[in-house]
């Protein structure tokens, strides 16, 4: 593996506000290099978007990192001021969000937000920064770039919205782009003319990728490495070949279990709901809904363990680890 | 279509407009032709999966059916009668038969109510049974969609999504319908969760020889649980067939282009997604003839002036296109 883009190792993220505050995101660790497409996947409520944000430095108030460090390059992004952090964000590391539309200020045109953060980070002026920003748009291959850099996010489809997000965070060329669930809301047509789009990009800057989904097929489409989370921790890290091929954790089965195909009659479910993180159970997490829980399991947290080369898992019972 | 009466549903030609108002009289300057002119057949105990994208006009057909929107033109049939020709009896008795179950658990139930007053209501409204043993019937359904009985007295916000959506179900299924409209019923839900309703609805289906009308935008969802498939474009019915037709050999390019996106499952076999954008026509500017014609690989002048009709096919499909 080449030389790391983004490290986080040993990550806690907390809601400092919450009587008494809890831990959102425990004892992450990932490495993603230049080029490289690292995704990290679980269900509603299992701290990916919390992870993003912090590697962003964007988690909201009341939200901390507790412990942990995430080195860009060779900066330690956790020891940053505030005001370094801005410098930082959308310049080396950039995030691309699920809904565009949120994500674009409703009051600006697309090409005044990008030339804004071209003026910012790269130093050009005025109509400098506008003609780089119609340039990054057409990069997008968005239709008719000179006439949409003068729209409004409204006026836009969202397809061309999420082009104009990838815009944004690409025109400065950051090494790292965090993209939470950057094609959820899109329907499946245009999703699949945007992951194309993020594959060209990437591989036209070598850029390295935090991709955060729900959804195993984009997975498989995107993924070099996956990490699996459940209840706030890694419970499997493995590459996308080796995880789709012979998944270790019992969560990571279910999960491949309950997507629905053709001539399967019954599903795979997983029993019952993730436990809300404020009241984890001692040992670990899936243990109430796992169908090869012992009781070991429900005394003791299963650490993440390297089963096969470059694949592990944090369960007392994984599958076939030879 | 031929109608023979041996289909238990169904619908032909069904239109829903929306008028355009401009300007202070609020005149009418133009229609949304968000369903126009869709027809279909249901069987008893048949899973007939509508699928497309935001805007096909997939939701709105379901809600036209059940009567929640009004719509423009169509006729429905039910065991062969006319629906809207029957009578008020009749047309009440149809409603009866004929149920939903919403896409978003958390809006379509009303915070304020328990759970078993939110599932007595249907027997309330229509009469169902003597009053006493109504409770037992809404006990005996929660435990059948698998809640416990004890959990009817709590409120909505007490459940997870997935229990919700078991609620849903249950009060689709308290009149004991012959056929029950699923309007995106598990696209809010985590997979774990969505596997758990699409194996309570196989099971639901099998047991009582219910059919369902399957609306989802996710075309594995509808591979899996759908016999026949229709697929839906800007408001008509561009494909439709048995499901292993339409899913293993796509004719329409339409539907050709779904599958095509639809992420593969292998990442050994990846698609070679394009990045290229092609902007996609609303219901509010639909092109002239073939609606599709402007996305379309094999578009000809034919496809600009002519609209292709749905025309049954040997193998079983129907197809509306010019060139396959």
């Amino acid at each position: 593996m080449s030389q790391a883009a983004l490290t986080v190792r040993d990550l806690d993220v907390r809601i400092a506000s919450a009587d008494p505050p809890f831990t959102v995101v425990a004892d992450m660790s990932l490495a993603v290099s230049q080029g490289e497409t690292l995704c990290i996947v679980g269900e509603s409520g299992c701290g990916k978007s919390m992870t993003a944000l912090a590697l962003m430095r964007l988690l909201p108030q009341g939200v901390d990192v507790a412990r942990g460090s995430v080195v860009l390059g060779d900066v330690e992004l956790t020891a940053l001021s505030e005001r370094q952090a801005e410098d930082f964000r959308g310049n080396r590391i950039a995030m691309i969000f699920q809904e565009p539309l949120t994500a674009l200020n409703p009051v600006m045109t697309i090409g005044s937000q990008i030339a804004e953060a071209i003026a910012r980070h790269r130093g050009l002026s005025g109509r400098e920064a506008w003609s780089a920003a119609v340039e990054a748009l057409r990069q997008t291959q968005m239709p008719d770039p000179e006439r949409r850099a003068g729209q409004y996010p409204h006026e836009l489809s969202g397809g061309m919205r999420q082009r104009a997000v990838i815009a944004l965070a690409l025109c400065c060329e950051p090494q790292v782009i965090v993209a939470d669930e950057p094609t959820t809301a899109l329907d499946v047509t245009v999703q699949a003319q945007i992951l194309g789009l993020i594959r060209q990009m990437q591989e036209r800057h070598g850029t390295a990728l935090v991709l955060i989904t729900h959804d195993l097929g984009v997975v498989a489409e995107t993924a070099d490495r996956v990490v699996v989370m459940y209840a706030g921790r890694c419970v499997e890290e493995a590459s996308v070949e080796d995880l789709f091929d012979a998944p270790l954790h019992p969560y990571t089965h279910g999960l491949m279990g309950a997507i629905p195909r053709r001539g399967a009659e019954h599903l795979t479910e997983i029993g019952g709901t993730v436990p809300p993180l404020w009241k984890l159970p001692q040992g670990c997490a899936f243990a109430p809904r796992c169908p090869r829980v012992t009781d070991r399991c429900r005394e003791e947290r299963p650490p993440l363990l390297e089963y096969r080369p470059n694949h592990r898992a944090a369960c007392w019972n994984v599958h076939d680890a030879a | 279509m031929q109608h023979d009466g041996s289909a238990l549903l169904q619908v032909r030609d069904l239109k829903v407009h929306f008028p355009i108002r401009q300007g202070v009289l609020q005149r009418q300057v133009g229609a949304v032709r968000a369903v126009d002119g869709v027809g279909f057949e249901l069987a008893r105990g048949e899973t007939l999966g509508l699928v497309g994208e935001s805007g096909c006009g997939k939701s709105t057909t379901g809600l036209a059916l059940v009567g929640l929107i009004e719509p423009t033109a169509g006729q429905v049939f039910c065991e062969g009668v006319d629906v809207a020709r029957a009578g008020r009896a009749a047309a009440l008795r149809f409603r009866r038969r004929l149920q939903i179950v919403f896409q978003d658990p958390f809006s379509s139930l009303n915070p304020r109510q328990r759970i078993r007053t939110i599932l007595r209501a249907p027997l309330d409204i229509h009469d169902v049974g003597d009053p006493s043993s109504r409770d037992e019937r809404v006990i005996a359904m929660i435990e059948r969609v698998g809640l416990r009985a004890d959990q009817a007295e709590h409120f909505p916000h007490q459940f997870s999504g997935g229990q919700r959506q078991r609620i849903g179900i249950a009060r689709a299924l308290m009149l004991e319908p012959d056929v029950i409209v699923c309007d995106e019923p598990v696209s809010a839900l985590d997979v774990s969760v969505q596997a758990q309703i699409l194996n309570l609805l196989a099971d639901l289906r099998s047991e009582l020889g219910v059919s369902l009308l399957f609306i989802s935008h996710d075309l594995g969802v509808v591979e899996h649980i759908a016999d026949r498939v229709a697929v839906m474009y800007l408001g008509k019915i561009v494909e439709t067939g048995p499901r292993d037709t339409i899913f293993s050999s796509p004719r329409h390019p339409y539907t050709e282009l779904l599958l095509n996106s639809v992420p593969s499952l292998d990442p050994r076999r990846r698609h070679k997604f394009q990045a290229s954008s092609i902007e996609v026509p609303s219901a509010t500017s639909k092109p002239s003839g073939c609606a599709f014609r402007t996305r379309c690989p094999l578009a000809t002048a034919e496809c600009a002036s002519t609209e292709p009709p749905l025309s049954p096919r040997d193998d079983g499909r129907a197809l509306a296109c010019h060139n396959r």
